[in-house]
């Protein structure tokens, strides 16, 4: 039944030329999920996140946000639908300030007024008001990861998309990451492509793993971790 | 942060208005009429470098072809002045006319969401396209209405705007507006780069993913700014055409790489840096006609050579170049004095360049 769910996608495949990068998936998420895609490198985790946020138009399969389909729609479009995206490699605006990143995400669905209220509230909850008037550029990696965080949180979305948010963080930021992924999840639905094992041990409730494209294992966190299958598509298969 | 009384940014401030209130009112009670002819000319064409530094520098966008709406809004003025008589509406109509061929290009280049070299390419193509096909106007044949389009020669009997009684403004008259009309533009410019719409603008050069994934269709703002500096481009080719007359060269690849030029050496991604390169290098090139009258020495030949000098060693550009020897200078007096100039100069650089 599509109406429960805030996304669905229906057996979603990507070809590049001969290449199946993503193999008939689907995956459905309810409101205030937290689900986590995970799988080793060239898995199709990414490949399968660009789909679902509108960035490929899948080869085959069906994606419905809020029970409408999104294939074919610009990413402007299914942002003002209320999904926010953040990409693996840190999207954000390198000559603008900290404070001018945030803002312009605000400024999309608020007043100036608002927006600066909202603002000053989304870099509070992230903590990177310390930063609010340094210029983006010379950031830190990990720092620019929050920033970009921010930005996708700042206009309120009913769904978040993250690529590997974790990347280039240090343990004290992943920590923290976490936590706040957390909390975020009790106002939103949230979709986290990551490697970090020990990240996902701490927010993971649901996971699917991909492995050659396809969906290996998908369930309740706890099942997924100690499933040997897992164990063996990441460290590889013991010899008999 | 304590902001020290004197920054780069100020002092250039200062000097701008200094140079503006000289121009507006020494000069036109001065009666040099060459000062004042050629002062007319160099405002038209600063507009046009605006109009390519507002694009370029803060939209990313290179249209190698922003003669084409210059010498749009310049024939449209003409043509419509002559069929119309009233020349102040064939004025505002024409840089319409030039707003509207923006638009129209600029649809069918962002919707069909052409890369960057491609805009180059297509605006250039146009703006020779226009070169080629006005220049074989010169029958008879080619008027519209009462215009003759003139070809190679173009429309000598271009209309000068004239005053409330119907009569043709004088040169200085001219000149005062070709002056206010290059404040007024700059000013437009910074004024529209500080709304929201201009901070989105700079963020899509910025980036364009990250502008597309936060919800603001990129093409609309692409289009928006894109409509707007071809307006400002056809302000200046009316203002051109009241100065000289319109012709064909309004199109033409020289006047279009010369604009590059002007941008590049001025500065880009800053406003008053290409109006200055602009000012500089026609003050050079009408100097080097002195020379020797064009006869060994190519003005085209030094300005290829002033370009690759300037992308080679100097590729931010002349106007960052003198902000930064005059923030160094500061702070050597600041030392000297005692105290410490803060950074809103410096801060003003990093958010005016790219």
């Amino acid at each position: 039944m599509s109406e429960n769910y805030l996304l669905e996608a229906r057996n979603l495949t990507m070809r590049f030329g001969g290449i199946v990068a993503v193999r008939d998936v689907s995956l459905s998420l309810r409101e205030g999920e937290l689900h986590c895609l995970i799988g080793p490198n060239g898995a199709g985790k990414s490949t399968f996140f660009r789909m679902l946020s509108g960035q490929y138009r899948p080869s085959a399969g069906e994606v419905l946000f809020q029970g409408q389909s999104i294939i074919g729609q610009s990413s402007a479009r299914i942002a003002r639908a209320g999904m926010g995206i953040k990409t693996q490699v840190p999207s954000v605006f390198n000559a603008m300030t900290v404070r001018e990143n945030v803002m312009l995400a605000a400024l999309r669905s608020l007043t100036p007024a608002l927006a600066r209220q909202r603002c000053d509230e989304v870099m509070e909850r992230i903590g990177i008001c310390h930063l609010a008037a340094e210029r983006v550029g010379i950031l830190a990696h990990g720092q620019r990861q929050l920033v970009e965080l921010a930005t996708v949180i700042a206009p309120r979305p009913a769904l978040i998309l993250l690529d590997e948010p974790a990347a280039g963080m240090t343990g004290q930021e992943v920590e923290g990451l976490g936590d706040l992924l957390v909390e975020l999840a009790r106002s939103c639905s949230v979709i986290v492509v990551e490697h970090d094992m020990a990240f996902i041990r701490r927010i993971a409730r649901s996971i699917t793993v991909f492995n050659q494209g396809s969906v290996l294992v998908e369930g309740p966190a706890d099942q997924v971790m100690s499933d040997p299958r897992v164990r063996d598509v990441y460290l590889g298969k013991e010899v008999a | 942060m304590k902001t020290p009384l004197v920054t780069s940014s100020r002092l250039g401030a200062v000097a701008m208005v200094l140079i503006a209130t000289w121009a507006l009112f020494v000069v036109p009670s001065g009666g040099d009429m060459t000062l004042i002819l050629s002062g007319s000319i160099y405002c038209a064409f600063g507009i046009l470098a605006l109009s390519l530094a507002l694009i370029w520098g803060f939209a990313g966008i290179l249209s190698f072809g922003q003669t084409a709406f210059f010498g749009v809004g310049g024939y449209a003025y003409a043509v419509l002045a002559l069929n119309i008589g009233n020349t102040s509406t064939a004025a505002l109509l024409a840089i319409v006319v030039a707003a509207a061929v923006a638009a129209a290009i600029g649809y069918f280049m962002f919707w069909g969401r052409l890369g960057d070299v491609y805009l180059g390419v297509i605006t250039l193509v146009l703006t020779l396209i226009l070169y080629r096909f006005i220049n074989q106007t010169s029958g008879s044949e080619w008027k519209i209405g009462r215009a003759p389009l003139g070809g190679f020669n173009g429309i000598p009997s271009t209309p000068i705007l004239t005053d409330l009684g119907g009569n043709p403004l004088w040169p200085e008259h001219i000149y005062v507006i070709c002056v206010l009309a290059l404040i007024l533009s700059y000013l437009f410019c910074r004024l529209l780069l500080a709304t929201v719409f201009g901070r989105i603008v700079v963020a899509l050069r910025e980036n364009e993913l990250r502008a597309e994934l936060l919800g603001y269709d990129t093409r609309l703002y692409k289009l928006g700014i894109f409509t707007i500096a071809g307006g400002l481009a056809g302000l200046a080719g009316v203002l051109f055409a009241n100065c000289v007359f319109v012709s064909p060269n309004m199109f033409s690849l020289t006047t279009s790489s010369q604009l590059l030029v002007w941008v590049i050496v001025g500065g880009l991604g800053r406003l008053a840096g290409p109006v200055l390169g602009c000012f500089l290098l026609l003050a050079f090139s009408a100097w080097l006609g002195t020379l020797n009258a064009g006869s060994w020495l190519d003005p085209n030949l030094v300005m290829g050579l002033v370009l690759t000098l300037f992308v080679l060693l100097l590729p931010r550009g002349l106007l960052p170049l003198m902000q930064g020897g005059c923030d160094r200078a500061l702070a050597a007096i600041g030392r000297w004095a005692g105290t410490r100039p803060g950074a809103t100069g410096e801060a003003m650089t990093q958010e005016e360049s790219r």
